[in-house]
């Protein structure tokens, strides 16, 4: 880069002309929050609502150095279809892969609705320079990615250089065309929710369709206030500007209890307007067999062994 | 034969020294002294008023000092006090009063204070704060260093008072007020009236700007109607016997100072 | 950006995500028909003869038939206690006592849910509270003050504490149960005995309690129970042999109690009304300081004496403020106590209802903008709507008068010498909040605010080592902590009383 880019015009008002404040978190009140509303208990109609939603969420992912073709393929026959037994548990949101797995995955899950997810941008520090991000991501957009999940160069965030971490986001977004783009806060790394609110406007700032929490390589990952954070800065944006941006927790929600508090969560900051596909994911590998395993107890009554669910 | 000047005793508010407003006096071992009215308790209560906030602004350690220099001009007019009160041992007292009261100062906030160790993630602790303005009941005997006693402990952790002195022995009173003039203690910090005892210690219970009263009147029909003129304004009392000494004053201090004080507990949570 | 595929996300959609009624089973309750004073550790007929129903807020369902002492009861419930203080209690080796008030603690955190659920049931407030809040805090202040009993010489060191004797205790309607708790364990700790009388509308977990004291084996007459209304009150606070007069409730009461002891050698507290200031600051983080707001406010329908019924916004963030919190408030769900989903339950009382009713329209005529959420009132009980009023004036009767309600008066202020100035300008003084993210400024806030408790960054935190009490006319004395040790006691070479 040749010159550091200017922040929009002080970063204190990133969305110029309407930008809320970037203002601060509680970490005391916010947590205590988060804990309430996880003791909410749901209808059982809503919780199937919720369950079969958890499903139509997840980006169910695998980002292994050991990833192949036929671990993508496989993976993708469950994106399509979770739940062999079962047809009207529906596909998944997305498959979310390396970029070097985007072609195979493209070719499976075309025509069924399943999207293409890719990491972008020197995944998962984003250590690298700029120019070789901006590249990594246009290169996966090409290679037939729908969405593109970039990270923040959290370096260039605790150093200040707020300035640099916008300025990214905005290259990769016009780097990516059309595509989708989440862009990666990795919390685990921020700190402080302060941070994560901070970083949640920026990346609004630069253009993200989507924030979200974690790469899933560092702990912790996704939590309920860190979400909540996130939600809450997203509820901002869109009282100044009516800008509606998407909210991805990833990482560490296994199990659909944590699914369905993640969605009260939800339902309590934005309302039922964002419950969808749309504007709010789950990344994750493990947490759809456990969804199914619920979705199955509520048909059935009764819990089966987790042998019947694949471990793709 | 030269003919003596002799001395007008008059009130002392607000760090003056005016003439009762009713215009009236009584006369006490020859000299006039002046007769406050209500009037004059609600003034003195509205300088007291005006006055606290900066007295309780200072630094503690410089109260302790102001009172300190207090018993350095009552040590300074030794004479004068032994005449007016009952003789040199009880100016002594007085005086001993004023020096012991002066190093709690800056000790009974963290005497009276605590942090306290509350369960989930928050910082608690209590401060003790002066109430606002004391009215103190003074009793007849002895007519200095009672008064000091109750005086002292009142005024040392910031607040203001207003005192009705005693009714039949005013002078000591009235010329402490003189020394207090002369002190370092801020005008309106300490305020004092004479006049008829029962008539202005019920108009200080029954003032809403009053928050505490001190009655050492040792007068038990007069400390039941103070409780409950003091109702009407939830105002703190605390009736104290009317026999004083050093060794009274110093006996549980920790009494008197808390009957003056407020305690503020604060929270705040703890995260980053 | 391409729209995202849409077509494969058809399931019905409920209209709603909507929460369970998650009910707390009753049955864990057992109430007799009828229940009369525990006196010398035992049920006693009432000599006066009068019984009325304890009815649930929430149903008018009545739920039991309890007495309502007399002159002669209260005076047999004294003589009980003064017994029971002369004659064993007073002599007992401090260790001992403090094992009868931890046995109480231990008793009372195994049979939680028990209490939560009648709580719940008496009073009208939600389980959640009552699980959450009252009982765990109920339990502690049993713990934490039977730890003092043996140690009363290390938190007033050189002044001989000695207890003071019979204590007269009279606790409002609105925590029943932990206001119990803060009035007993200090008591008891200090070595005095009790007479309490618990509100007339909640009676019910002061008489379960007597089941605990039982199991406890706590010896007869130490505490006893006297159920009845404002004129069992009267008859206590005035009577001869109780040597310590303490009242929480409202500050016209507290008054009356003050005038009703004047004269005489009993030590007396009170823990009366307020009506705080909650300050945000245009700095403050918003979305917490919002749910600061609700839990000042909506806290157990608003029946709490330090609830923060004043808001006051700095005017640059006024309408965001106001934005987040009436969004907030079309959250709260309000109905069945005994749902654990509930954040506020029944209205106490017919009659503060009415008094909240009669409140919300003075607001209204006075010019003040009203605002309720959207939500379902059940159609039996007694019920309030979370209410919000803005363009509110420092005079106007709602940001004057305790309501004690859910019904929050917004004013606004521009700088922090007027923030202070306006929430000053009250007869109360019982608590205060703040929220601001600069330190200096919180440190300056709670040292100008006049009130006994200040909230930064939070509202409505108790705990039992923390003093809780008033300033003002909200009262004085503090309960909780080591300060809350010393109305229960005299110290030795004193030579003032406190008087009434």
């Amino acid at each position: 880069m040749a010159q550091a880019p200017a922040l929009p015009r002080g970063f204190e008002l990133p969305l110029e002309p309407r930008l809320p404040r970037v203002g601060s978190v509680d970490q005391v009140a916010v947590e205590e929050r988060a804990g309430m509303l996880a003791r909410r208990s749901i209808k059982r109609e809503s919780k199937l609502f919720a369950l079969d939603l958890a499903v139509r969420m997840t980006d169910l992912t695998t980002l292994e150095g050991a990833d192949t073709p036929g671990k993508i393929a496989a993976l993708a026959a469950k994106a399509v279809r979770p739940d062999p037994a079962d047809a009207t548990v529906p596909s998944v949101a997305a498959v979310c892969v390396y970029p070097n797995l985007v072609p195979f995955a493209r070719e499976k899950v075309d025509g069924t609705g399943v999207k293409v997810a890719s990491v972008a941008t020197a995944f998962p520090a984003g250590q690298s320079p700029t120019d070789i991000k901006v590249e990594d991501a246009r290169r996966a957009a090409e290679a037939g990615a729908d969405e593109i999940d970039m990270v923040i160069d959290r370096g260039a965030f605790l150093s200040g250089n707020y300035a640099k971490v916008y300025e990214e986001v905005r290259l990769v977004k016009e780097a990516v065309g059309d595509a989708h783009l989440k862009v990666i806060l990795e919390t685990g790394e921020l700190g402080t929710y302060d941070n994560v609110r901070r970083a949640s406007l920026l990346a609004i700032a630069g253009g993200a369709d989507f924030i979200k929490t974690s790469t899933g390589k560092i702990q912790p990952a996704a939590t309920l206030p860190v979400t909540l954070v996130m939600l809450e800065a997203v509820r901002d944006v869109h009282d100044e500007t009516g800008r509606k941006v998407g909210v991805k927790p990833a990482g560490g929600i296994r199990q659909a209890k944590q699914a369905v508090q993640h969605l009260v969560l939800v339902h309590e900051t934005l309302g039922t307007e964002w419950l969808t596909p749309d504007l709010f994911r789950f990344g994750a590998s493990t947490l759809l067999n456990d969804v199914l395993l619920q979705i199955r107890k509520e048909k059935t009554g009764r819990y089966q062994s987790p042998d019947y669910f694949t471990l793709d | 034969m030269r003919l003596p000047v002799n001395k007008t005793y008059k009130l002392y508010v607000g760090g003056e020294f005016p003439r009762s407003e009713s215009g009236r006096s009584y006369e006490v071992d020859g000299a006039n002294i002046a007769r406050a009215s209500k009037k004059d308790v609600r003034d003195a209560v509205r300088a007291a008023r005006a006055a606290f906030p900066g007295w309780a602004g200072k630094a503690a350690m410089n109260r302790g000092q102001v009172l300190y220099r207090v018993a350095e001009i009552m040590e300074g007019r030794r004479a004068q006090f032994a005449e007016l009160a009952g003789g040199q041992s009880e100016v002594d007292e007085a005086v001993d009063t004023w020096v012991w009261y002066a190093g709690w100062a800056d000790k009974l906030a963290q005497v009276l204070g605590s942090s306290n160790p509350v369960a989930g993630q928050y910082f608690n602790f209590t401060v003790p704060e002066p109430t606002g303005v004391v009215g103190i009941v003074a009793p007849e005997e002895p007519p200095l260093a009672a008064l000091v006693e109750r005086l002292a402990p009142a005024i040392v952790g910031g607040n203001a008072a207003v005192v009705v002195a005693a009714e039949r022995r005013p002078l000591a009173a009235v010329t402490l007020a003189e020394a207090l003039a002369t002190s370092d203690v801020p005008g309106g910090v300490v305020n004092l009236l004479s006049g008829r005892r029962a008539e202005l210690a019920e108009a200080l219970a029954a003032h809403p700007g009053v928050n505490a009263i001190v009655d050492a009147s040792g007068d038990e029909a007069l400390g039941a109607e103070i409780d409950k003129l003091a109702a009407e304004s939830v105002t703190r009392v605390r009736h104290a016997s009317a026999t004083a000494s050093y060794g009274d004053a110093t006996a549980d201090p920790l009494s008197r100072l808390e009957a003056v004080t407020e305690l503020k507990t604060a929270w705040h949570p703890v995260g980053a | 950006m391409t729209e995202i595929e849409r077509k494969q996300y058809r399931s019905p959609v409920p209209s709603a995500f909507e929460y369970a009624p998650a009910p707390e089973a009753r049955d864990i309750v057992s109430l007799d028909e009828r229940y009369g004073l525990f006196i010398g550790g035992e049920f006693v007929e009432a000599r006066s003869g009068e019984y009325h129903a304890s009815v649930s807020p929430a149903s008018e369902e009545p739920l039991a038939e309890v007495a309502y002492a007399g002159a002669e009861d209260v005076d047999l419930a004294v003589g009980a206690a003064r017994d029971a203080f002369e004659n064993g209690w007073s002599d007992l080796p401090a260790g001992e006592r403090a094992k009868y008030l931890f046995r109480i603690a231990r008793v009372l955190q195994e049979r939680a849910r028990e209490f939560a659920v009648l709580e719940s049931l008496d009073g009208g407030k939600p389980i959640r509270e009552s699980r959450d809040v009252d009982l765990p805090l109920a339990a502690a202040h049993f713990f934490y003050y039977a730890g003092w009993a043996d140690k009363l010489e290390y938190a007033f060191p050189n002044r001989s504490p000695r207890p003071v004797g019979v204590a007269g205790q009279v606790i409002p309607w609105n925590f029943p149960l932990l206001m119990l708790a803060w009035k007993v364990a200090p008591a008891l700790a200090a070595g005095n005995t009790v007479v309490l009388k618990p509100a007339e509308t909640t009676p019910l977990t002061a008489l379960l309690f007597c089941d605990v004291l039982r199991q406890a084996e706590l010896p007869p007459g130490v505490v006893n129970i006297v159920t009845g209304d404002g004129r069992t009150g009267a008859e206590l606070v005035k009577h001869p042999r109780i040597d310590k007069v303490a009242f929480t409730g409202s500050t016209e009461v507290g008054k009356e109690i003050q005038r009703a002891v004047a004269g005489t050698p009993k030590k007396l507290t009170l823990e009366l009304g307020g009506k705080a200031a909650n300050v945000i600051f245009d700095d403050a983080p918003l979305d917490q300081a919002v749910e600061g707001i609700v839990n000042g406010i909506y806290f157990n329908q608003g029946h709490v004496c330090c609830a923060g019924s004043r808001l006051l916004v700095q005017e640059s963030i006024y309408e965001p403020v106001i934005a987040k919190l009436k969004r907030r408030m079309a959250t709260l769900r309000v109905g069945d106590p005994l749902d654990k989903n509930t954040d506020i339950g029944a209205i106490n009382s017919k009659a503060q209802l009415d008094k909240i009713a009669e409140l919300v329209r003075a607001g209204e005529e006075e010019g003040a903008e009203v605002y309720q959420p959207p939500c379902r009132l059940p159609e039996r009980g007694w019920w309030f709507a979370p209410t919000v009023f803005t363009n509110v004036a420092q005079s106007y009767r709602i940001a004057q008068e305790e309501i004690f309600g859910p019904v929050l008066s917004v004013l606004t202020f521009r700088t922090p010498d007027e923030a202070v100035e306006k929430a000053n300008n009250t007869a109360y003084g019982l608590s205060a909040g703040v929220w601001t993210e600069k330190g200096s400024r919180i440190l300056s806030m709670a040292q100008r605010l006049r009130a006994g408790v200040v909230w930064a960054n939070t509202y409505n935190r108790f705990d039992p080592s923390a003093p809780f009490g008033g300033y003002k006319e909200s009262g004085f004395g503090r309960e909780g902590g080591l300060h809350g040790l010393e109305p229960y006691l005299d110290f030795e070479g004193k030579a003032d009383t406190f008087g009434g």
